[in-house]
């Protein structure tokens, strides 16, 4: 072995000791989990904590004439419930939502939706307050509802917010309408209004992205814990945002912010639906306040379904005009959005349709025009990001579908229409017509590394093939294959563009060296189970050399963690991960420092080797990181503060563009319309990969939420404003029985503006997979002339596409 | 998704449990497996004041062959009917349609009992007791009867069972060697009733359909026998034309109600799928 291979093996050995990025490091978070030890808001069990439970309206719209709680309130171990009576009086009957409106906390004239809160008992144990709940006599006076949203606006419709009638103007301009929210428009609409005027070819779909919910396995929940001598409170909650809760719970309840204690434990997965601030924790913390002791309340499955946060009910008027080569010119949305009874969309403060505005896709489309119409309907309110950057999801199957019927009506094939219009490598950095600047992208490639790696060709001809058969009557199955292109925007944000009720979207991380080399790292994100504990150790691991074992994460503490905004929108690599490398940069800056005192030479003649600083020339001559932690606290350069510790709050320049390349390979039995997903490729590009295992399990949930999502689940309402099958009997919630086989594969196109060029992935197959799902769908019936079919697409449903074309008959 | 309140007993003999049901009265319920009861407490559909569980009665348990019939007890579970041999050798159509319900878990727990007493539409082992022929032994406070299965279901959680009484066990005749049967059943996932399924046994002779039953699961009130419909394969050689009359004949008495799993016209044409398929798969396991 001669002395530079040793040198490499050596350097190799160490590197791999170190567990950092690019590593298949096994999460650390899983020892617990997989035992059994997580430990969860509902394992909290307080001295003398009640429990509360709502006492919900059967109604979707009803005056409220009367509520009696004297019923209940003579239930043995019923101590106390709490109506919009009582809250009133503290100004709590109603709280801000994140968008900018206010959500009723217990509905004092009205109820809006089915489910919604009417009032909150608190009792001594769990079943004391169910039982209590039935026992609490609310006389209502049924009114006519408004489930469709296409009948809002109607100018005899029903007024659904008296609260608000009189307020013309919302948090996003005028409303033209008492039903209406907002009104937002971007892009020149003169432009574009002129280039379909011209065009050779245009289409024109309704697409409807209906509505579901991010259903996380844990509901929500909270712990609210006040002591009365002290004036502090402790919540302990399901929170994907732990520190912005803290600000709003300090400022609707005029506690001050340091004398608020917000602890988000170990969280059972969110998907945005525990980014928002619910009733339940507003009553657990008004509980708590007024009795002085503990209260715990814990959603149930149904309450989780029906009430908080629901996703996407976007209906999209998608358009877009080409040439009759296939090159799109130009392209024209109208959404109207359907936020339910209030609007509380979890998006940046200034984007009411959050980032819709991504829908130019990864195409190069010279002019384009969105308009969003924000609408009330006797629905759950939410509207947050399932998986997914603020509508992006949305964003993406209005392109991705919309392609492909401009493909078919040009007679081209999908994949050569997309490859025609892609956004080429050297435009990037890109600037859309929609106002976003791409950081940085490869489609072509990535495209056709997926098409040779699925065989797209031979797939084509063997559909070719299947659909003579099926002509001919050999066959009673339909073959689909559905592609998408996707490019996500995620990773919010910059300050100018971005913020949460003021407070800009930056993030945090704080590092510890302890003296004996290891390492204590918090951060102002919060894991639901996408394994930060993991990931952010291998960033420092890298960084500074310490082994990713000997690093601690910690998050979701907001008196020990530093002050972020949370965890969704794929934000935590993206933005602090940024700020972890940054303040691990800090860190090794000041180490480098210690080590030229250490080792008697000017800073400069020192060079950084994986776990150590040495001196350049003399290999022999070396401090490690280790070494370096101890001579911080033992015995620092004169002139500089011991320790060693870093913390950076990390303001990103831009968004970050993750994209991907998705095929799909379906076959339908036309007669029972049930279909089954023969194969999924998912290529993503994250950038930067700091785990391997973890992306690729990332892609897996992803993937199969987008299967949910496109191929039956759904929260319906029938005419009554009644919610239908919220539960998981109905909820569409695939096993691993359904669950197709994933494969995965990868590009790499780093972010050239972020400090380990990092994209971010948790959402990515979920955005790109539901369109890919809809398209072999689609796909499947095109060549009947179906038509633009919509989601979900359950067996019911694709039967009756198969009754409509007329192939039952021969069955 | 929290019960009320209720008592808890655990006889451990049928008169036991028999007496207790007694006293108790109206509001006692019978727990088996618990996996259809419970989830009703837990939504409040039902409200039971006391339960009485027949897990700790030894007598209820097993499946013996006891001459031309198959005797299960009411508390062998749905996983005891998959492993058995005796079963799989003679009415192989009991473990198919048990592999079908619900998961490995609740299957571990539920029990064959509490699946043909419960009177949901949507249990598939009813309509394969109709379709075999099988029969019910019943004890009560006046002594012990036997309902024939296509006489014990009356309505949706509503059957022939009195307040008091316990199903003891199921008697089933074995169908004749060289039988062909199958269970279709179409559902949208693992864990999930049936949009529509279809029990099948017939025996063939020379190519010629010799006898046929059909029943049917989830697409009406209550399970169904689908008598009509067999007769008319009776004495065909299950050609295109008898099965699709047999199809129709069993589509026309369905009356499904639309739910999630789609309308009701679309349940009705799968029950008419399901029996299409179940004959296809029924015939080809057939031997004459
Ligand atoms: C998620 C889920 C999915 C399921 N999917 C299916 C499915 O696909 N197909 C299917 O058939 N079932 C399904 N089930 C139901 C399951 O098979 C139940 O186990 C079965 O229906 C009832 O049996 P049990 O022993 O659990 O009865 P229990 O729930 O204990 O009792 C059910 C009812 O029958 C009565 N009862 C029980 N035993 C007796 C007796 N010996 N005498 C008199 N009355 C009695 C009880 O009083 C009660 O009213 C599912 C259940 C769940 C939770």
């Amino acid at each position: 072995m001669n002395d530079q291979t040793k040198i490499d093996q050596d350097r190799a050995e160490r590197t791999e000791k170190l567990q950092g990025m690019g590593c298949k490091r096994k999460r650390v978070e899983d020892i617990r989990f997989t035992q059994g030890k997580g430990s969860y808001v509902d394992d909290l069990k307080l001295p003398g904590m009640l429990f509360g439970d709502f006492v919900r309206s059967p109604h979707a719209h009803a005056r409220i004439k009367s509520i009696d709680t004297s019923r209940a309130k003579a239930l043995p171990g019923v101590i106390a419930v709490l109506t919009a009576a009582d809250l009133k009086p503290l100004g709590l009957h109603y709280m801000p939502t994140l968008a900018g409106d206010v959500q009723a906390v217990l509905a004092e004239e009205k109820v809006l939706f089915q489910n919604q809160e009417v009032a909150f008992v608190i009792a001594e144990d769990r079943y004391i307050a169910s039982d209590a709940t039935e026992l609490v006599d609310v006389e209502y006076e049924a009114l006519p509802c408004i489930v469709d949203p296409f009948k809002s606006m109607l100018p005899d419709a029903p007024i659904l917010r008296e609260d608000i009638q009189d307020k013309m103007t919302g948090a996003h301009g005028p409303r033209k309408h008492p039903n209406h929210i907002f009104e937002w428009m971007i892009g020149d609409k003169e432009a574009t209004d002129a280039v379909f005027a011209n065009a050779d070819v245009t289409i024109k779909e309704m697409l409807v992205d209906h509505r579901t919910h991010p259903s996380p396995l844990e509901t929500c929940q909270s712990v609210a814990s006040f002591d009365k001598v002290k004036g502090e409170l402790t919540l302990w909650g399901t929170f994907q945002a732990p520190h912005v809760i803290r600000t709003v719970v300090s400022l609707i309840s005029g506690l001050p912010e340091h004398k608020i204690h917000v602890i988000a434990p170990d969280i059972g997965g969110g998907f945005g639906n525990k980014v928002g601030a619910y009733a339940g924790y507003v009553c657990s913390v008004v509980g708590s306040i007024v009795l002085g002791v503990p209260v715990k309340w814990v959603e149930d499955r149904m309450e989780n379904l029906s009430t908080t946060s629901f996703a996407r009910d976007y209906h999209m008027t998608t358009e877009l005009a080409a040439t009759k080569e296939g090159k799109i010119q130009a392209m024209r949305v109208h959404v109207l959005a359907d936020h339910g009874a209030f609007d509380a969309c979890a998006d940046p403060s200034k984007w009411p349709a959050g980032f819709m505005n991504i829908c130019t896709g990864s195409y190069d489309i010279p002019v384009a025009h969105l308009a969003v119409d924000g609408v009330y309907t006797n629905k759950a309110s939410g509207g947050v990001a399932y998986r997914c950057s603020f509508r992006v999801t949305e964003a993406v199957f209005a392109i991705e579908r919309a392609v492909e019927v401009l493909a078919q009506k040009l007679g081209m094939d999908a994949a050569e229409l997309r490859i025609k219009n892609f956004i080429k490598a050297e435009q990037f950095p890109y600037q859309s017509a929609l106002g976003w600047e791409y950081d940085s992208g490869d489609y072509h490639t990535a495209m056709k590394k997926a098409m040779d790696t699925i065989g797209y060709k031979e797939l084509r001809e063997e559909q070719a093939k299947k659909r003579e058969a099926f002509k001919r009557g050999e066959t009673r199955e339909l073959m689909g294959i559905g592609i998408s292109f996707f490019t996500e925007i995620v990773g919010a944000g910059p300050a100018k563009n971005c913020d949460i009720l003021g407070i800009a979207m930056f993030d945090s991380a704080e590092i510890r060296i302890h003296p004996t080399g290891s390492v204590i790292a918090r951060m102002g994100t919060k894991s639901q189970g996408q394994g930060h504990e993991t990931t952010y150790a291998q960033i420092i691991a890298t960084e500074i050399g310490i082994p990713a074992d000997d690093i601690m994460i910690e998050e979701g503490n907001t008196d020990t963690a530093p002050y972020g905004l949370g965890t969704y929108g794929s934000r935590s690599t993206p933005v602090a991960g940024a700020a972890t490398a940054v303040a691990a940069r800090k860190i090794k800056a000041k180490a480098q420092m210690i080590a030229a005192h250490m080792l008697e030479v000017h800073e400069g003649d020192l060079e950084w080797d994986v776990d150590r600083f040495r001196v350049k020339g003399l290999p022999e001559k070396f401090k490690t990181m280790k070494e370096i932690a101890w001579a911080a606290y033992n015995s620092p350069p004169p002139n500089m503060e011991p320790g060693l510790e870093a913390v950076n709050y990390y303001e990103p320049p831009n968004m970050t563009y993750p994209f991907g390349a998705y095929f799909c390979v379906m076959d339908i039995d036309v007669d029972t319309g049930v279909a089954k997903t023969r194969r999924f490729y998912a290529l993503d590009d994250c950038g930067t990969r700091i785990n391997p295992m973890i992306i690729e399990g990332q892609v897996h949930g992803g993937l199969t939420e987008a299967f949910a999502c496109a191929m039956g689940q759904e929260i319906r309402y029938d005419e009554q404003g009644n919610v239908m099958g919220a539960s998981f009997m109905d909820f569409f919630l695939p096993t691993a029985v359904e669950t197709p086989n994933w494969e995965t594969d990868h590009t790499v196109t780093p972010s050239p503006h972020h400090p380990i060029g990092a994209k971010g992935v948790g959402e990515s197959p979920h955005v790109g997979g539901v369109p890919c799902f809809s398209n072999a769908v689609n796909d499947a019936y095109a060549f009947l002339g179906a038509g633009h079919i919509q989601m979900p697409h359950d067996a019911w449903r694709l039967w009756k596409v198969g009754e409509k074309l007329g192939l039952h008959a021969s069955a | 998704m929290i019960p009320g309140t209720f008592d808890y007993y655990r006889p451990q003999t049928v008169d036991d449990a028999v007496g207790l049901l007694s006293k108790l009265g109206e509001e006692a319920s019978v727990l088996a497996g618990g996996h259809s009861l419970i989830p009703l407490m837990k939504t409040r559909f039902a409200s039971p004041h006391h339960l009485v569980d027949l897990s700790g009665i030894g007598d209820l348990k097993g499946i013996s062959v006891e001459g031309d019939d198959i005797v299960i007890g009411a508390m062998t579970t749905q996983f005891e009917l998959i492993a058995s041999e005796e079963l799989e050798r003679h009415i192989p159509i009991i473990a198919e349609t048990s592999r079908l319900i619900a998961d490995p878990q609740i299957r571990y727990k539920g029990t064959f009992g509490g699946n043909v007493a419960n009177g949901d539409p949507g249990n598939d082992m009813p309509a394969v007791m109709m379709c075999l022929g099988a029969s019910y032994s019943v004890s009560g406070p006046d002594g012990n009867r036997d309902i024939a299965a296509r006489d014990f279901y009356q309505g949706a959680y509503f059957t022939a069972l009195e307040h008091g009484e316990i199903l003891t066990a199921v008697r089933i005749p074995i169908p004749a060697p060289g039988h062909g049967s199958a269970y279709e059943k179409l559902k949208r996932k693992v864990g999930d009733y049936a949009t529509a399924a279809a029990a099948v046994v017939i025996t063939m002779a020379g190519g010629t359909c010799t006898s046929a039953s059909i029943g049917l699961t989830n697409v009406s009130e209550t399970p169904l026998w689908a008598s009509d419909a067999a007769a008319l394969l009776v004495g065909s050689s299950l050609d295109k034309a008898s099965v699709d009359a047999a199809v129709a004949a069993a589509e026309a008495i369905t009356n499904p109600a639309s739910d999630m799993r789609g309308p009701a016209e679309y349940r009705t044409k799968m029950a008419g799928i399901m029996v299409r398929r179940a004959l296809e798969r029924a015939k080809s396991r057939a031997k004459g």
